[in-house]
């Protein structure tokens, strides 16, 4: 008895309702035909602009990009291999040339190694704990990006010169680091200090800290956290940070220009050596040194572009 | 393990999370923690873990001192909300992690490992994921993995927080009920934290309420259900009906009027009366402590819910309340209202 009445209390009030529906429907009707004239008009699809327009932007990125980038690589090589292809080796096994790849691959080797431990530091620290400075501490990680690189290595100068600060006390100790290996080290370590930094906070942000806990509760030590957890998770944004330090550490000019000293042979890195050669007219010499760096940058961006996808898979969000 | 927590203080700045707070959790115990958020009891269990650690206070597991141990030392299962599985792993090299982290002297053989892992997914009724990995799984399989993984290193106690927190409500229900019955199977003492009373009502066999950092109630679900300790409790557990009432000696008041009900030792002065939704009677005008018009009636499953608008408040003061559907209430009805039984709290403030 109950149920029956409820039903028909609900069918009276689809009936009032009926009419209601009917007179809506019919008022906005001629309002509709106003509306349907206008894509008529401009029958296109409105996220992309019209053919001609799409046209001009793309050939002028082309252009841009011809003429800025494709256009200096191609110089170069074509500069190196201008005498032929025995010239181009043989200006390459010169002992100076020789000299600026060893010095250059070892200078880049401690940079990079020292800057993996720093930069895994750094991130995990502003990443993983609270502790009041922490903004402070992120802006100084960008620091060497903002700082022009001759000046980051003329700090060295005051720091370690003659006239420096150390200088006396480093000159009575006999150790050299200004015109040195260890002055056109630390110049590049601070130069590219950022880049692994800079790939592994946000992504160490972003995996947060629980899958630490959860390992420290299931008995972990630090050490293994690290190891078993924490490094596997951000492996992929290691790589890419130390792909690009390296890449800055080998090509780095103004900072180890200002701390080399250019000793012929013993304090030249490869950029270094490509201008010195440059400047005495030995085109075929200077470009040569210069295509290796070009081939890095061209295997980098290769590397990127592969690390870059790696990435983001890893960082597909776990959906709930 | 019993476990023992007294006097714990945590704060964070001037916040205090957890202020003074007293428990103790006996041997084989499934508890709920039980509180809306900002209520201090996820603060409270990761400090039992050994994740968080109190400004003063102590925590004793099993009558040894807590606080002098890492959480890596405890031997205590943690349950994430966000499962926290480890996202390279296999499924079974998640539940395997435990045991292979374990000191050299103490780790187990890799034939052990395996044949204690397998029994794990087999009691999570997962064992066929073994080889997936966290990503391909469902949130409910994710939580499964992740409890079997906390079990894996034999845990004095488990510790769950909003374990089911992050799942859609069927599977929810389903993994409650399964919760419930691997208790039942394994025994290990178990505290868990939600938001959800029905979740600590249904699970649990003792609720545990917090509000602002303070415990608020101990009791079993029925106790905290039907005898609600404080205003707090009466008002987050179950659906209330709370009216503002003046209390001199035995009267109670509401808007000046006497409602003919007993105050049940309330002091005089401002308070609040908390009814639950079903215990208000539903009876011809003139009959009971209260009347109103009833202005709308939603009928579902047994009951029919109806929407009051109290006589004398000018239609301001509109209460829900649940009504067997033993005779129809029609919109525009008046009735009377009983309270069958009611609690009357000193109003705060």
């Amino acid at each position: 008895m109950s149920m029956q009445t409820g039903l028909a209390t609900s069918t009276t009030q689809l009936r009032t309702y009926a009419p209601a529906t009917d007179v809506s429907v019919a008022a906005p009707a001629p309002r509709l035909e106003i509306a349907r004239a206008e894509p008529v008009t401009a029958h296109r699809n409105p996220r992309t602009e019209p053919g001609p327009i799409r046209f001009i932007i793309i050939a002028l990125a082309i252009a841009f990009l011809s003429v800025f980038v494709v256009l200096p690589l191609v110089v170069v090589f074509a500069s190196a291999f201008s005498k032929g292809v025995v010239a181009y080796f043989a200006a390459l096994a010169e002992p100076e040339a020789l000299a600026a790849i060893k010095l250059t691959l070892l200078v880049a080797a401690i940079s990079v190694t020292l800057n993996l431990v720093f930069g895994v530091v750094a991130a995990w620290a502003i990443s993983k704990f609270e502790f009041a400075g922490k903004t402070f501490l992120i802006t100084l990680i960008d620091l060497p990006f903002s700082v022009s690189p001759v000046i980051s290595g003329l700090v060295f100068v005051l720091l370690f010169g003659a006239q420096g600060y150390f200088g006396s006390w480093l000159q009575a100790h006999n150790v050299h680091i200004l015109f040195a290996v260890p002055g056109i080290a630390l110049a590049t370590i601070f130069v590219t200090f950022p880049f692994v930094a800079r790939a592994l906070i946000p992504l160490m942000q972003e995996q947060g800290t629980q899958e630490e806990e959860a390992a420290i509760s299931l008995g972990a030590s630090g050490l293994q956290t690290f190891f078993r957890v924490t490094l596997p998770n951000i492996k992929w944004g290691l790589l890419y940070g130390v792909l690009l330090c390296n890449a800055r550490a080998m090509g780095e000019f103004g900072a180890v220009s200002v701390v080399s000293g250019h000793i012929r042979g013993e304090t030249n890195t490869m950029p270094l050596l490509v201008e010195i050669l440059y400047n005495e007219y030995q085109f075929v010499a200077s470009f040569a040194i210069a295509s290796l760096l070009a081939m890095l940058a061209l295997i980098t961006l290769v590397a990127k572009t592969i690390l870059e996808r790696r990435l983001d898979e890893a960082e597909v969000p776990d959906g709930d | 393990m019993a476990i023992e927590v007294k006097n714990i203080v945590k704060r964070f700045g001037s916040f205090a999370a957890l202020d003074n707070v007293d428990l103790k959790v006996a041997d084989g115990e499934l508890l709920a923690l039980l509180g809306p958020s900002g209520s201090g009891k996820t603060t409270l269990l990761r400090i039992i873990a050994g994740l968080d650690w109190p400004d003063s206070g102590e925590v004793a597991i099993d009558g040894e001192n807590a606080l002098s141990r890492g959480a890596s030392e405890r031997q205590v299962g943690f349950v994430f909300q966000h499962y926290a599985l480890f996202r390279h792993m296999t499924v079974f090299e998640n539940v395997a992690f435990g045991l292979r982290v374990q000191p050299r002297a103490i780790r187990k053989d890799e034939a052990t490992i395996r044949a204690r892992v397998k029994n794990l997914l087999d009691l999570v009724q997962l064992d066929w994921l073994a080889n997936r990995y966290p990503s391909q799984l469902s949130g409910g399989q994710r939580q499964r993995i992740a409890l079997a993984r906390a079990l894996a290193i034999e845990p004095r106690i488990l510790l769950l927080d909003e374990p089911f927190g992050a799942l859609d409500a069927k599977v929810r229900k389903e993994l409650r009920q399964w919760l419930r019955s691997l208790h039942n199977e394994i025994h290990v003492t178990s505290i868990f934290v939600t938001h959800d009373q029905e979740e600590a009502l249904e699970v649990a066999n003792r609720v545990v309420v917090m509000d602002k950092g303070k415990i608020e109630q101990i009791g079993s679900p029925g106790e905290v259900y039907d005898n609600p300790a404080t205003a707090f409790v009466h008002g987050f557990i179950g659906e209330s009906i709370v009216l503002p009432v003046d209390v001199a000696g035995d009267a109670v008041r509401l808007d000046g009027r006497p409602l003919n009900i007993p105050a049940l030792g309330a002091a005089s002065g401002a308070a609040k009366l908390f009814v639950r939704r079903h215990d208000m009677a539903v009876g011809p005008a003139g009959t009971g402590a209260l009347e109103g018009a009833i202005r709308h009636v939603r009928s579902f499953g047994p009951i029919q819910r109806a929407e009051v608008a109290l006589a004398g408040s000018e239609g301001r003061t509109v209460i829900e309340i649940d009504a067997p559907r033993d005779r129809e209430l029609q919109a525009g009805e008046i009735v009377s209202l009983q309270p069958r039984r009611y609690r009357i709290f000193a109003a705060q403030e």
